[in-house]
């Protein structure tokens, strides 16, 4: 199990060079980045001066470099434009980005897991024709436009929510429900079609022939079935959340790194960039490595196979 | 049935709840959203150089002398006089009795420290020609400094009473940039209580503002601004009176919104320009743009007036100079004028060898409508125009590294009302001047240095007269913003796109 653990890891801080790398040097290929820093209306001579400060016309391998070097010892440098500390910024920043995407997983979740197992107790029926019209739906809407949608609604005609920003909880109904619903469809799926297959497999036949009502043969064996895929994509998909609120953060206002990082890529704020790419990437990675070990805590089997 | 009345319950709960984050105009505070060009970087503006840090600015603190937007005359502020001692030394008394924020007396040391430290060579200064003027600023008494000038300057008053504010010297020495940001102290009509960076900021009325200063005691107690990138999302927050005011509107959302019970909306010209350069420099190697004849067709070739009827809602101007004519020195008299003319404009290209047509790379980061507008009147004439859209950086990459022979683009002046903000800054020589006409370049040095109004005139005419004959541009119109604003609000708009929040009260 250590073995694996070990590899697991290295090839994730090996994704992750290649991620941050990657960003870096695409900073590079948009244009000159000294061009964006110095801003609308700078002159030539402005643009100049900036690329010189930040030595933007060296080897850009050596430029990633010096960056790594200092990343790795925990330092990310200041933001070229708020003149901050860039850990001090996605302090202040990450809460509201991370939960989120926690928050929109919960709904998610909460409607999917019900949903889909009442969908696969009677397929072809009401409630699963109704939960393929809702995937098929939540896949097709783009976020954005049910995330305005929702605005009119709750923000507009019926006045109960606040439309932007994140002085309240209230602030962060509307972007739960526009960024769940992203993760809704894959998550209901998973849950119908693993309940389809606990629910025509011999040990449900068994437990049904034993006498079990309905209820418990669904939730008790069915469930725990479809829990580790579950729980596999829930991770995914939350990191997928954690990347992809850029969107709803800039209709909402929300002062999430998913804002943050559109606004510091549009203004080649390097160090921000690199700085919430390499969160994200870490994320991703150890959500993936946490899904795995909660599997084998659930699965007897896969715990056995280590 | 149970679930569902329980929903409703539920909802009803939060919309109670949420109703008291909604604004009230009783409770006299004027919510601001702002943020459609980018959040406001660094309030401490000289270093974050954005549009809304110069309109907080504006609130927070003062400049040494205020230029009155009715009469353009320029009036004291924190300076209660000045005068030239001779061609680089400008004298300035400042005004006794007025505090900063923090209690801190403004005086001359506040002076010497802010424009001796923004104008130092590794200040962080974004926009370099702002304090680039300045040599030293030497204190001479307790309430009198005195500005040396690297060259003659006769431009400073303008630049005094734009974007140069007055820090206390103790507190910024102490705290720097970022504590100046994050925590704002000044003299002007408003006081900051807090700021979330990035996110939103509370000011309240400075009741301390009755020194005489030509910018009213603000008239709105408080002030609540939030970034709000998105203008969907500030539309529908001023639908749901979340905030009262914005300037981010495009013009079909003003012309939606101009219907709206409750709301008002506008576009105001600026003084924000239009332009699209021509590489008369052969920096991009194009021989058809450095024949004078195809450079004064394609002038003849666009038909301005129908643009800013169209799609401008008529609210510019259409230009003939290379600067605003709201600006000093920016005479439409001096230009040469290229009335809507396709058919000159056909025969001035088959002069000039084009009987056949044009084929001309065109790099732009305006509008999409005005651009392809403008690509529509070209082809009409023959000039196959190829069309490069993109984002500001792509288009000064292209622009500075020769490879647009032609650029559409625009231009704000720092919002200064000197013609020498654009003429100069484009036709001075230097790296950005694509036409590097040697008499131009000499009208504007003297232009620049001369403190003699009647003279600057008369060689900015000069140089105005020489860029439009050779057509070194093709000026087209100038710029609007859109405002939406609260039925209950008293606002007005003006030119230099600096809305003065604490002149606006409640109807």
């Amino acid at each position: 199990m250590t073995s694996f653990i070990i590899k697991r890891l290295a090839s994730a801080v090996l994704t992750i060079l290649v991620v941050s790398a990657l960003t870096f040097s695409l900073a590079f290929l948009a244009g000159d980045p000294a061009i964006a820093i110095a801003g609308k209306d700078s002159s030539a001579a402005d643009i100049a001066r900036v690329r010189e400060y930040y030595g933007f016309d060296r080897p850009v391998v050596i430029q990633y470099g010096e960056w790594l070097a200092k990343a790795l010892t925990g330092d990310f440098g200041r933001s070229f434009h708020y003149q901050q500390s860039v850990a001090d910024m996605l302090a202040s920043r990450l809460p509201i980005t991370f939960g989120l995407g926690v928050a929109a997983i919960i709904f998610a979740l909460a409607i999917a897991v019900p949903l889909g197992v009442a969908a696969a107790a009677k397929p072809g029926g009401l409630i699963d024709r109704f939960a393929l019209g809702l995937s098929v739906l939540g896949q097709a809407m783009p976020t954005f436009w049910l995330a305005l949608l929702l605005v009119v609604l709750f923000g507009l005609t019926l006045r109960w929510l606040p439309i932007s920003g994140n002085a309240t909880w209230q602030h962060f109904v509307m972007p739960t429900i526009a960024l769940g619903t992203f993760a809704l469809p894959a998550l209901l799926r998973i849950t119908r079609a693993g309940t389809l297959d606990a629910l025509r497999s011999d040990y449900v036949r068994t437990a049904r022939a034993k006498g079990l009502g309905a209820g418990k043969v669904l939730f008790r064996h069915a469930l725990r079935n479809v829990m580790i895929p579950l729980v596999s994509i829930s991770a995914v998909q939350l990191g997928a959340l954690l990347a992809g609120s850029i969107v709803i953060e800039q209709i909402f206002a929300l002062q999430g790194i998913g804002a943050l990082s559109y606004d510091a890529t549009l203004r080649a704020d390097l160090p921000v960039v690199q700085a919430i790419t390499l969160i994200v990437a870490v994320f991703y990675v150890l959500l993936t490595l946490v899904a795995d070990i909660v599997n084998a805590i659930l699965d007897p089997r896969i715990r056995e196979s280590w | 049935m149970f679930r569902i009345s329980s929903l409703i319950a539920g909802a009803s709960l939060l919309a109670l709840t949420a109703t008291s984050a909604f604004a009230d105009k009783n409770d006299d505070t004027l919510r601001i959203g702002w943020g459609g060009d980018g959040v406001m970087i660094n309030a401490d503006n000289y270093l974050g150089g954005t549009r809304t840090g110069i309109w907080f600015t504006k609130m927070v603190w003062d400049t040494l002398i205020e230029r009155d937007n009715a009469t353009g005359e320029y009036k004291g502020s924190l300076a209660t006089a000045w005068q030239w001692v001779d061609d680089k030394t400008l004298e300035l008394k400042l005004r006794e009795g007025v505090s900063f924020h923090n209690g801190a007396e403004f005086g001359a040391d506040d002076v010497v420290f802010t424009y001796n430290t923004m104008s130092a060579e590794n200040s962080g200064a974004r926009f370099r020609a702002i304090v680039d003027w300045i040599d030293h600023v030497e204190k001479v008494d307790a309430m009198t400094v005195r500005i040396h000038t690297k060259e003659p300057f006769p431009q400073a008053l303008e630049f005094l009473s734009g974007p140069m504010p007055i820090y206390p010297h103790k507190y910024y020495a102490q705290v720097g940039s970022v504590g100046m940001s994050n925590k704002p102290v000044g003299t002007g009509p408003y006081k900051v209580v807090e700021m979330k960076p990035g996110e939103q900021y509370t000011l309240v009325r400075n009741d301390d503002y009755d020194w005489g200063s030509p910018k009213s005691k603000a008239k709105i107690t408080n002030v609540i601004i939030r970034e709000i990138p998105d203008a969907q999302t500030q539309v529908a927050e001023l639908m749901s009176g979340g905030i009262d005011v914005t300037a981010d509107m495009s013009p079909d959302l003003v012309t939606r919104l101009a219907g709206v019970p409750g709301l008002e909306a506008k576009m105001s010209e600026t003084l924000r320009i239009f332009i699209i350069g021509l590489d008369a420099a052969k920096r991009a190697n194009n021989p058809a743009v450095n024949d004078v004849r195809v450079r004064q067709a394609l002038n003849y070739a666009i038909d301005r007036d129908g643009i800013v009827k169209n799609l401008m809602a008529g609210a510019a101007r259409t230009l003939s100079t290379p600067c605003h004519p709201l600006q000093f020195g920016c005479s439409e008299e001096a230009a040469v004028k290229y009335p809507y003319d396709p058919e000159k404009a056909k025969a001035l290209l088959a002069e000039a060898g084009f009987a056949d047509g044009l084929d001309l790379t065109m790099y732009a980061e305006a509008p999409a409508k005005e651009a392809e507008a403008i690509m529509g009147n070209l082809a009409a004439v023959g000039v196959r125009v190829s069309l490069n859209r993109v984002p500001y950086e792509a288009y000064r990459d292209a622009q500075i590294s020769g490879k647009a022979p032609a650029f559409l683009f625009n231009w704000g002046s720092y919002s200064l009302a000197d013609a020498s903000a654009s003429i100069s800054f484009f036709f001075k020589g230097g790296e950005d001047d694509f036409a590097q006409d040697k008499d131009v370049i000499e009208w504007l040095k003297t232009g620049d240095s001369v403190t003699d109004p009647a003279k600057r005139k008369e060689v900015y005419a000069s140089a105005i007269g020489r860029i439009t004959k050779e057509a070194y541009w093709i000026p087209l119109f100038s710029g609007v913003r859109g405002y939406a604003w609260d039925a209950d609000l008293d606002f007005t708009p003006y030119a230099d796109e600096i809305p003065r929040f604490y002149e606006y009260s409640w109807k």
